[in-house]
């Protein structure tokens, strides 16, 4: 399978990419293309115009943020798996990381790309959600900062314009002593996610004092569940612990599908949901 | 519309006319010739065209050749450049960890790169690192007890002091990959 024709550009840096896609008509852009190149390939996606932004060095770098990090959209799946920083302060980056894809797809593969891609059964959205990272955009009109838990708006759409490109993600600190837990159940010949979930935790003398869960693969994005917030003040005991998951998907259109139908998928995520919460617990210091 | 391109293919430079949608594997294969790489399922998931770019193992069947210009890239050809075999081939062979061998070129580029950031791995390790490389003769379990054992090879020459491929010392990167072939030995 070959991709149809196009005109292939390598922007250099951010104001040459920002220039050839603002205002054209049939471009897309490229990283690791390990989700663009495939829909190419069917021919799904004919652009015109391919950016390639692989090798724009202002894209690139992770660095500490205060008591946060700063990711940048070119990095790569392996390059988080590499990072001290991240593995001292978001375990929950490395847990995930470690899930997407394979060696070679995390070898390529970047998350601003896969950010901006938004499947729905991705797994890194639902971590930015439960981190409440922020999504920094620029384009020639100017610069702008969404966070996480705005930027998701559907299966594959986003809040990115047409002239945006994602520069970084800013990963605030976590609450002291809190626990994370990404946890999946996977379809095991693709490996995408039926239901992922993102769980942070922190306790204070016993009483859980922040109390955050996510999910992704559920429904046609990666949501917060707002049931998580009565835990804070609670003990997280089994039956608390029950009733959020239990009801985490209350609300959301689940999805169907030949690998796991709704009702299936409804209760697979109050497990996984479960096992999450359980795991971010049990970590919280 | 064609353009010229130039991909350092086992340490040679190579000037290859390309279109933009020219996927890597197919240049490989049909422009410069190096069969090794092979095409399996074409989507991604198979691993069988996996290659080297800047000692990374990628799907070459999922990459443009002009997003690689420049970039180091490495074939199973690129192991052996003077006929000694790699330990992670010596391995392969030594254990039998083939059967019909389609994967193979793949399965040993994938642990090539994998060995490198890992030279110590457990079986599990193994095992997921090469969850991107499938064998349809369903082979693994002596593709796994080839890789532990090119990884007891290499440890070995490492501590020695020895490089990875070639028998007597010249060279002494620890640095997975053979050292250089001389430039202009072609292909």
């Amino acid at each position: 399978m070959i991709p149809t024709s196009f005109e292939y550009v390598r922007a250099g840096s951010m104001r040459e990419a920002l220039a050839a896609i603002a205002g054209a008509e049939g471009v897309k852009v490229i990283a690791g293309g390990h989700s663009l190149l495939p829909v190419m390939k069917f021919r799904l996606a004919q652009p015109a115009r391919l950016i390639d932004i692989s090798r724009i060095a202002e894209l690139k770098g992770i660095t500490p943020r205060g008591k946060g990090a700063r990711i940048g959209a070119g990095v790569t799946y392996r390059e988080i798996l590499e990072s001290e920083i991240l593995q001292e302060r978001f375990p929950i980056l490395h847990e995930v990381t470690h899930t997407i894809g394979d060696l070679q797809v995390r070898n390529r593969g970047t998350i601003g790309g896969s950010l901006a891609h938004a499947d729905p059964a991705s797994d890194m959205p639902s971590v930015m959600l439960a981190l409440d990272a922020t999504i920094n955009l620029r384009s020639k009109r100017g610069k702008r900062a969404v966070r996480a838990r705005e930027f998701f708006k559907g299966a594959f759409v986003t809040e990115l314009a047409e002239d945006e490109l994602i520069t970084d993600i800013i990963v605030p600190s976590l609450p002291p002593g809190a626990g994370t837990s990404y946890t999946s159940f996977e379809q095991a010949a693709s490996g995408y996610a039926i239901v992922g979930a993102s769980a942070v935790i922190a306790r204070k003398r016993g009483t859980i004092s922040h109390a955050v869960l996510a999910l992704n693969g559920v429904g046609e994005m990666a949501f917060l569940v707002p049931g998580a917030d009565s835990l804070v003040g609670a003990r997280g005991e089994a039956a608390e612990l029950d009733r959020v998951a239990g009801g985490a998907a209350d609300g959301i259109e689940i999805t169907g599908d030949i690998h796991a139908p709704a009702d299936y998928r409804r209760h697979l995520t109050a497990v996984i949901a479960r096992r999450a919460l359980d795991t971010a617990l049990q970590r919280a210091r | 519309m064609k353009r010229s391109v130039i991909l350092n293919v086992n340490r040679i430079a190579r000037t290859v006319e390309v279109e933009p949608r020219s996927l890597l594997v197919h240049v490989l294969r049909d422009d410069l010739n190096l069969t090794g790489t092979h095409i399996g399922c074409d989507t991604s998931q198979c691993g069988a065209c996996t290659v080297l770019i800047d000692g990374q193992a990628v799907k070459s069947c999922t990459q443009l050749a002009v997003q690689v210009e420049g970039m180091d890239i490495t074939t199973i050809e690129g192991l052996a450049p003077s006929g000694a075999l790699h330990p992670m081939q010596n391995a392969f062979w030594e254990k039998h960890g083939l059967q019909c061998g389609f994967c193979t070129p793949g399965m040993i580029m994938t642990a090539v790169d994998f060995l490198g950031s890992n030279p110590d791995p457990t079986d599990d390790e193994i095992r997921h690192a090469i969850e991107g490389n499938y064998c349809r003769c369903t082979g693994y379990q002596n593709i796994v007890l080839a890789i532990r054992t090119a990884a007891e090879v290499m440890r070995a020459q490492s501590a020695a002091g020895q490089p990875t491929s070639e028998p007597a010392g010249e060279s002494t990167q620890r640095s997975p990959l053979p050292a250089a072939e001389p430039a202009g030995a072609g292909v």
